[in-house]
């Protein structure tokens, strides 16, 4: 059976779907996911969805899923690269992801992840997030 | 309005989802859909396919284009043969749902597409037909 | 209508033709500078040749018959040259109007002796060209409707510039009245555009927006969304007091937006995000750099 390949970078968890995701394959990634959060004591999971052309309800919610479990693991999960096409159908859906952090590329995304761990563990190495901005 | 091409593709396991939403990919390119567009046509669809497996374990898909003179648009039919819904009105209201999912199956759906048009009986099953304009 | 004054008709055409063109010419309305008259000639002359030819056939009632379909292509086709040439509804219903005028002339003239006959003949000719005369006011109509949406569809193309202010900050003045179509283009355009530049914020200027009420809203309010969905940040700035005054009347939210009164305080905002200073460089300073 297919799965999506989840990597590690240090602290955190690259996941890259390149794929239309199906319904199995989708819930297969998080759980996953939500494993590895757990092995390795990730602190951050970077989801990059900028191959995907279609997200419907059933895939906004298998995003949320991963952010509210990550989150109770004491992980953050962002979001990045989601084409314009797809964000505007998932606002006229109905589906913001809220409690979802985005960013516009992997590397936007991981200063941003940075930020909010480093805001979570103490202040240090501020300068180093020129780019990051937490909401 | 005119029916130029039509097709029935049946549906009747997840996969085939995949399979139908390339296709309506193709004939929304076909008639020179918009990206855009074509996102919310085939978002719609995949709310719709789903339903349709959830509820009803399937059913089949007519995929059409249209067109209404100045304007061409992709129509699609998905039948079933499930229970039914016993009270559309609050079917289509934003937040109620009986299955497992957020509950903005149909009226996020109804949102993306320019025409929408359910019919439903209990016990004999649901007909709903969305149309999208290539440039609406 | 009757063989007998169908075929008058047929001999009569050029009759017919001759009083119409006398009636439009001799019309105040006639717009020389909009079409010749020699074109005017040959575009009657069509259309008398295809509604005489037609007045023989059994259906000559039922406007709706495949028979007339001719006659309302030529009719249609000047109908819609018309519309886009700038005609008035009235000089194009006139077109119609004075050539039943000059028909009924003509057999006014050849059944002078036969009142009964006259009279069931105009009736009948009354009846065709009414029913013309709507076909004509319809297609008049759907031309126009064309030009207004071909120019709608050039107005909205031309008027969407997404500026690159700043490493990183998109702009978007929006000027006139912003509808769901507008948004629609002004919300992709703007996505496209962010993902292009890598932009992190995005400054939507409403200055130019003459009045926003709770669709506009609505469709700002979509915008914001999606462009936080992408990862980036949407401000909305040139909101006008009474602008600011209806939104609160109207009882909309926008608690959840950053709003800004001026596009430039806008970009400060967004330097501030961005860790940006813009400093004046002291004269002294300056001098001592050179």
């Amino acid at each position: 059976m297919d799965r999506i390949p989840i990597l590690r970078m240090g602290n955190f968890l690259l996941v890259t779907i390149q794929v239309d995701l199906y319904d199995r394959l989708a819930l297969t990634l998080e759980a996953d996911l939500v494993q590895m959060v757990k092995k390795t004591n990730a602190k951050g999971v970077l989801i990059d969805i900028s191959a995907v052309s279609i997200v419907d309800s059933f895939m906004g919610r298998i995003i949320g899923n991963i952010a509210s479990m990550s989150k109770i693991l004491d992980s953050e999960t962002v979001v990045v690269g989601m084409q314009p096409a797809v964000a505007i159908t998932l606002i006229e859906l109905g589906l913001p992801l809220k409690g979802v952090h985005t960013a516009l590329d992997v590397e936007k995304g991981m200063l941003l992840l940075k930020s909010m761990i480093d805001e979570n563990v103490d202040d240090a190495d501020l300068d180093e997030q020129d780019d990051a901005f937490a909401e | 309005m005119l029916s130029l091409s039509k097709e029935t593709i049946k549906v009747l396991k997840e996969q085939d989802v995949v399979l139908l939403r390339n296709r309506v990919k193709e004939v929304a390119v076909k008639i020179k859909m918009g990206l855009v567009n074509q996102t919310r046509l085939i978002t719609a669809a995949s709310e719709l396919l789903r339903n349709m497996l959830r509820y009803a374990n399937g059913g089949n898909c007519i995929v059409e284009i249209v067109s209404s003179g100045r304007n061409n648009g992709v129509r699609l039919t998905f039948i079933d043969k499930g229970p039914g819904i016993p009270d559309i009105a609050l079917a289509m209201k934003d937040g109620y749902s009986t299955g497992k999912s957020l509950g903005l199956g149909l009226p996020g759906t109804k949102r993306l597409v320019n025409e929408f048009d359910i019919k439903s009986k209990v016990g004999e099953g649901t007909t709903v037909t969305i149309i999208k304009w290539a440039n609406g | 209508m009757s063989s007998n004054n169908y075929k008058l008709l047929q001999k009569k055409k050029k009759e017919v033709l001759e009083l119409w063109m006398k009636n439009q010419l001799a019309d105040e309305g006639l717009r020389e500078d909009l079409i010749s008259n020699d074109e005017l000639r040959s575009q009657s002359e069509e259309l008398i040749e295809a509604l005489i030819g037609n007045l023989s056939s059994n259906s000559v009632e039922d406007i709706n018959s495949d028979e007339w379909s001719p006659v309302i292509e030529i009719l249609g086709g000047i109908a819609i040259t018309r519309a886009r040439q700038g005609f008035s509804p009235r000089e194009t219903g006139n077109f119609v109007f004075s050539l039943k005028e000059a028909l009924i002339e003509v057999l006014q003239k050849e059944l002078k002796n036969d009142i009964q006959a006259l009279f069931s003949e105009t009736l009948k000719i009354g009846r065709i060209m009414d029913n013309l005369s709507v076909v004509t006011f319809e297609t008049f109509i759907k031309g126009r409707e064309e030009v207004i949406l071909r120019q709608t569809d050039e107005i909205t193309d031309i008027s969407t510039p997404v500026i690159r202010v700043w490493d990183g900050i998109l702009a978007l003045p929006i000027i006139g009245t912003l509808d769901s179509a507008r948004t629609q283009v002004v919300m992709e355009n703007l996505l496209q555009e962010i993902v292009e530049t890598g932009s992190s914020i995005a400054i939507l200027d409403i200055s130019g927006v003459p009045a926003v009420d709770s669709l506009v809203a609505q469709h700002l309010i979509k915008t914001v969304s999606a462009t936080r969905l992408m990862g980036a940040e949407c401000i909305i700035s040139g909101i006008r007091p009474e602008i600011a005054q209806t939104v609160v009347h109207l009882g909309i939210d926008l608690s959840n937006i950053i709003t800004k009164s001026s596009l430039a305080s806008a970009l400060a905002y967004a330097f501030k995000v961005m860790r940006l200073e813009v400093r004046k460089v002291n004269a002294v300073q300056k001098s001592n750099l050179l």
